[in-house]
This record gives structure tokens, sequence and C-alpha cells, in this order.
């Protein structure tokens, strides 16, 4: 039975979810080669300086949080109903599915109106040049904050129901271990739900009634960190996501099974503890806070090291697995033995290998010290650009080629674009990410329409800036290529009708070490979401009574419209 | 629970790693003597810097002399300008003497930061930045805002100019311990 013919309600709202996301990433992507061009001084036609900023509002917020919250709100949905075989409650799924939209397209709106001139609505301008990361004082329109905050209010939506699906087959399968898709569903979900609340508090409480002007002013500094309590677990909302795929599904398509299924959910629990204490490294170079703070956060971070790295080992051992059982043999030429024709197996490893480098540059923005260097400067979107812009997005597009299909029950048309997407995607992320990184040794800023000043000049310790430009234009446009080339496999593969039969099903293999041999304890969502609970206490306790102490809103600032 | 054995060394190996790097941040804290940024500049009311009506350094910002061997230089961050710093205003300050950066924010959040340094900071209203350094080389340096701070960001830029200590004159205010 293919899933969209056993679940077809859910099915339903899978590919809706899908549609926004693929909405979603071709906007941001089209923002992206604009960005591309216009920073490297190639082409600087399409906006003004002034209006760079909007453009990099609407690629950061489109792509890290729109396309990513919807195209996981979708995977989620799947692998919850697959794993649990039952459709999900519809109600509350289709509900939270509508306040996220509702709540994108408001933000959406509000970004788009610094490109089409700023007209006033509501008595402000309609503008939300703010970036993804909207720092007070500067000040977006009020709809910029209440999307957003819709949006994420839809996604605990979206959250309930995995768990009430959970409590409906735990009440009929008392006895049973979750199956492990669910589990790592759940064990996400609830780091989403504790790391969300720092972004709620801050939306909420401050912004949205600030910019109605029902408060003067707000404390930049304690916005800021309850952005940054949210702002680095969103980046573990993305990558679990991409783990349940490199756990689950990439074994199989190297026509294998997972290596250890105890392993995998213990990898799960490390991140629902260690996720969310660790935000004050971002704010490493802050005023304001004190350094035994950030020491905490580091060694949280260092930590958190751990589940990544015991990740890379299982996913390796369970694709050379598959390997294996192929006929393959010998310590490395087993790789040549893997299915490099299939694009999603081909989409997740290339992924997975940009992964690692991206792991790498990560442990240098954790290191508190050698952070200096590189703080604010064009390493770190080249760094994240392997972790969000490929772990997790090229997995989601290599998957798609893999899901889709059974959630339209239409055969993947297109096949050798989508066999050629993936390397076009790691060719053009190669050099854009690695011309970004060595930028950022030569302390070129980060988020600015023009990296270039009256005063003074970059030097560089390797190659030449303009050579690093070039790369960083010719690498946004092959990613730019590549996301066209995805979408239209999906258009092509969405418009056709159904025919034929499907080669390629949700069924799941067994792993080798199945969760008979975990310990009931890591089924304790109670247990874990305490200790997780207490840690942050520990690790964001003090520094937050500290900001507090003076008043909430002090020392504080009037806003800064845009 | 099962691990099997390769799985056990590879998780050793990982958590080796871990402490390691924890390590040498340690060691670069309190062996090579790397100092956060923290809170030890205290808290201002960025309207009264707008306004220049702290009472502090802020008011008139600029490099003020503490005795031979330690300069303060106060730096207003604002959009879309160092004072001083950017344009035809740099900051002059000693080599091989110490000198302590004080940043703040009139306005928005900025960055300040000293290219070919490790002199990297957010600038946060409402908060003093402090950082001390010693230049060992005279030059120009470049000095960058590196958080978005509005729609001239790209355009706030300044530089820092060391001057060899014996040819260096200190023309600004008189001693203030």
């Amino acid at each position: 039975m293919v899933f969209v013919d056993s679940y077809p309600k859910t099915s339903k709202l899978v590919r809706r979810q899908f549609i926004v996301a693929f909405v979603a990433l071709g906007i941001g992507a089209l923002f992206g080669i604009v960005q591309a061009l216009h920073r490297t001084g190639v082409f600087r036609g399409f906006v003004s300086s002034a209006d760079y900023y909007t453009i990099l509002t609407g690629h950061g917020v489109l792509l890290a949080l729109v396309f990513t919250t919807f195209f996981i709100a979708g995977l989620f949905g799947w692998a919850v109903t697959n794993s649990l075989e039952r459709e999900l409650p519809q109600a509350v799924a289709w509900w939270s599915f509508r306040l996220m939209l509702f709540g994108s397209v408001l933000a959406t709106v509000a970004i788009l109106g610094g490109v089409l001139g700023a007209p006033t609505v509501l008595g402000q301008d309609l503008s939300a040049d703010v970036l993804f990361t909207f720092y007070a004082p500067l000040q977006a329109h009020p709809l910029f904050y209440v999307g957003a905050a819709l949006l994420i209010v839809g996604s605990w939506g979206a959250g309930l129901a995995y768990f009430k699906s959970l409590w409906e087959w735990r009440a009929e399968n008392p006895d049973e271990r979750i199956p492990l898709q669910t589990f790592m569903v759940v064990t996400t979900m609830l780091m989403w739900y504790i790391s969300t609340i720092g972004v709620a508090v801050e939306v909420v409480v401050f912004l949205i009634p600030w910019s109605l002007g029902l408060i003067d002013q707000v404390d930049p500094l304690l916005t800021r960190t309850l952005f940054w309590y949210f702002g680095h677990p969103v980046v573990y909302f993305w990558l679990m996501p991409a783990y349940l795929v490199w756990y689950t599904i990439l074994p199989k398509l190297a026509g294998g099974r997972l290596f250890s299924d105890p392993l995998a959910r213990v990898v799960f629990v490390l991140f629902l503890l260690l996720s969310t204490p660790v935000g004050f490294h971002h704010q490493y170079v802050d005023p304001g806070i004190p350094a035994g703070f950030k020491t905490i956060a580091m060694t949280n971070t260092m930590f958190l090291l751990l589940p990544s790295l015991l990740t890379a080992f299982t996913v390796v051992a369970s694709v050379e697995h598959g390997a294996r059982q192929h006929g393959a043999t010998g310590y490395v030429s087993w790789l040549r033995e893997l299915p490099w024709d299939k694009p999603a197996f081909t989409g997740c490893m290339l992924a997975g290998l940009m992964f690692a480098a991206g792991g790498f540059s990560g442990m240098i923005n954790a290191g508190m010290n050698i952070n200096y260097l590189i703080h604010n400067t064009l390493w770190v979107p080249g760094h994240f650009h392997l972790t969000v812009g490929t772990a997790f997005a090229l997995t989601a597009m290599a998957i798609s080629y893999w899901l889709v299909p059974q959630l339209t029950g239409k055969r993947l048309r297109r096949r050798s674009v989508a066999v050629a997407q993936p390397y076009v995607w790691f060719i053009g992320m190669a050099l854009m990410s690695n011309a970004m990184h060595r930028a950022g040794l030569a302390g070129i800023p980060r988020r600015t329409a023009e990296p270039t000043y009256d005063e003074f000049a970059f030097q560089s310790a390797t190659g030449s800036v303009g050579e690093m430009r070039l790369q960083i234009a010719i690498g946004g446009t092959l990613l730019f290529v590549g996301a066209a080339m995805f979408l239209f496999v999906m258009a092509e593969t969405w418009l056709a009708h159904r025919g034929g039969t499907l080669s390629v099903n949700s069924a799941i293999p067994e792993p080798l070490s199945g969760p008979e041999h975990s310990p009931r304890l890591l089924d304790n969502y109670k247990l874990w979401t305490a200790i997780a609970l207490a840690l942050i206490v520990i690790a964001y306790g003090p520094p937050l009574v500290s900001m507090v102490a003076d008043g909430i809103t002090t020392p504080g600032s009037p806003p800064f419209p845009v | 629970m099962q691990v099997h054995s390769f799985e056990k060394v590879w998780l050793g190996a990982a958590l080796l790693l871990i402490v390691g790097f924890i390590a040498t941040v340690t060691y670069g804290t309190a062996g090579a003597g790397v100092k956060m940024v923290d809170d030890s500049g205290g808290e201002i009311d960025p309207e009264a810097v707008k306004s220049g009506d702290t009472g502090t350094g802020f008011d008139d910002p600029g490099v003020v002399r503490q005795n031979d061997s330690h300069y303060v230089v106060y730096v207003v961050a604002q959009q879309f300008q160092f004072v001083p710093g950017s344009g035809d205003n740099p900051i002059r300050i000693p080599a091989d003497t110490r000198v302590t950066f004080r940043v703040t924010s009139a306005d928005v959040m900025h960055g300040f930061s000293i290219t070919e340094t490790n002199i990297n900071t957010m600038v946060i209203p409402g908060q003093v930045a402090d950082i001390t350094a010693k230049f060992d080389e005279p030059g120009t340096y470049g000095l960058v805002c590196h958080e978005y701070c509005g729609a001239g960001h790209h355009a706030m830029g300044g530089s820092v100019e060391v001057v060899p200590k014996s040819e260096y004159e200190y023309n600004g205010t008189e001693v203030q311990n």
C-alpha cells in the first residue's frame, strides 16, 4: 500500500505543508542570489544597498523559519503516522497549519512592504528590515512580530497533534516501546516547546506592546538574551529532523538497516537535555554578561558535540552495513557500492558530508576565546550555510524525492535532473562556504550590503579578496540553480497523473540492535524534561535575574524605526 | 543496554576531544590571559549618551591618558559612525602601551571590531563594553561595525592609527585620575 492510500487525510495535510515550504524555498532562494550578487559587487541592479537588508530579512525568515518549520511539520506528520500506523488527529493538525500559514503570510507581507516603499498600514510604515534576529531597538511593523508569534504558536499545535496520536496509541499498546520515529519526533517537539518559550516571551511580552506604542522602551540586552535562548536550540530543531531521516530512512536507501536503535534514542535525549542551556555562546562578546555564565554555556556547548559525533558513527556504520549487504568489501572501497544514482540517497550523503565540515567550523565558534576572531564575520554565515543550508535543506530536498511520490501516489518525474541536483548544490555550497569562511578570517563582516570601506582595505592571508568574492557569487548562483532544479522536479511530479506502481514505500527495516536492548528509562519523558529544565535554570537563572533586577525594561531604549 | 565495542571506542574518543577543547579554552583564559568581554563596563542610559549628558567620558568621546602606560579610549557608536574612529577622525593611540577601549551606543545595536586583532565586541544600548589591549605593531588598522544597524550600516567603518610610542603626542584632555 502506498502511504497516500493508507492515510489519505494525513497525506493531504503533509502535501499542503510541503507546498508552503517549497514556495518559501523558492522566494528565499531568489532573495539569496540577489544578495550573493549584490554584496560581492558583481551586480547591484536589483535593489539599492538600503533595500538589501529587506531582501536579507526575507531570505532569513523565509528559509530559516517558514521553509524549515513547514517542512518539519510535514515530515514529522508523516513519521508519526507511519510509525504509529494511525492518521493524525485532524482537527488540531489542520488548525495548527492554518495558524502557521496565517502568521507566515503576515510576517512576509510586513517584510515585502519594505521593497514596495513601506506604505502606511495601521498608522505605521509597513516594513520589517530587522533581519532574522530582529534585535531591538531596531523596530519592525507590529504585523511582523504578530506573524512570527503566530507561526510559533501554530507549530506548538502541530506538536500537540503528534502527542495526541502517541497518547491514543499508548492506550492501545501499553506495553510496547515507542516506535523510534515517533520517539524522535516527540523528543524534538519537547525541546522545541522548552526553547520557544524564550522567543515567545520576547515577542509577546516586550516587542508587540512596544511596537504598538503601549510601552516606551525595552531592554536591548534582555530581549537579545531571550532571542538567543531560542536562537541556538532552533538550530537543533532544524537538525534533529535531518537526523531522523539519516537514522531511519538513509540506511534503508543504502540497502541496509539502522545499526543501533538504543544509541539513536540516547542521542535524541542528549539533544533534549543540552540544546537550550547553550544560547550564551552567541553572546560571548556581549558586554553586560559575566564571563562565568559564558563559561557555563561554553562547557554545555562542547558537550553538545557528543550526540552529533555519535550520530556520525551510527549513520556511517549503518550505511556501510547496507553496502556490505550487497557484497561490498574493503576498508574504503565499499563506498563505491552505494546507490549514488538515487537522488534521495546522494542528497542525504552529501548533506552529511558537508555537515561534518560545518561541525568543525562550529567547534571553532564554540571556543570562547577564538570566537573573538570570527564573531559576526562572514565566517558565521559560511558555517550555518553548511549546517542549516546544507545538512537540513539538502536533506529535506533529497528526502522529498523519496517522500513526495508516496504522498501523491505519483512517480518521480525528471529523474535525471533530480540525480544531478544534489551535486549542483554541493559544488555551489563548497565554493560559497569555503570563501565565506576565509573572508571571515580576514575580518570581513557579515550582514552588510557593501563590505568595502573608505578608511581602509581588508588584507587576506590566503588568496585575494576579489577571488573570494567571485567564489561567493558563483557558488550563490549555483545554489539558486540547485533550488530551481529541485522545484522543477517537484512541480513536474506534483502535476503529473497517477499511473504505474511506485518503486518506493514507507516501510522501515528493523535495526540491527532493536529497542529491546535499550533501558525503558529512555522513554521517560517527564524525567528528561525535568532535567532539561533544571539545566536551563542553572545556565539562565542568575543572569536573567540580574538583567531584570533593575526593572524589566531598564536600561531601556526607545524604538528606532528602520 | 547494548553498546557495541566500536561504539565504546568512538564514545571515549569523542569525550576526550570535548574535554580537550574545554581544556584549551580554559588554558586561554588562565594561561594565555585571554579575557572575555563581561559586565565590568557597567550600565548607562542610552538616551543620555545621545544627548551627551552622562557625566562620563562618553560626553566628549576620545583618548584619555590615565598615566604613561595606560590610555582609555571612549567611543560612541551611532547610526552610522564611530566617534572617534570614522572618516577623518581616526582613533590615534600609542604602540606598546595598555589601551582600554570603552564603547557604548547612542541608539541601536552595533559591532566594534578592529581588523587583524582579536578586539571584537557587540555594542549594546545601555551597556558599556570594556576591552583592554596592547598593540605591538604601529600602523593603520580597520574598524568595522559588524552588526546590522540600519539602512546605512555598510557605510559604518573607521580606522585606528597606532603610532610608535616615541612619536605619540597626547593632545586630549588632561589626566583624569
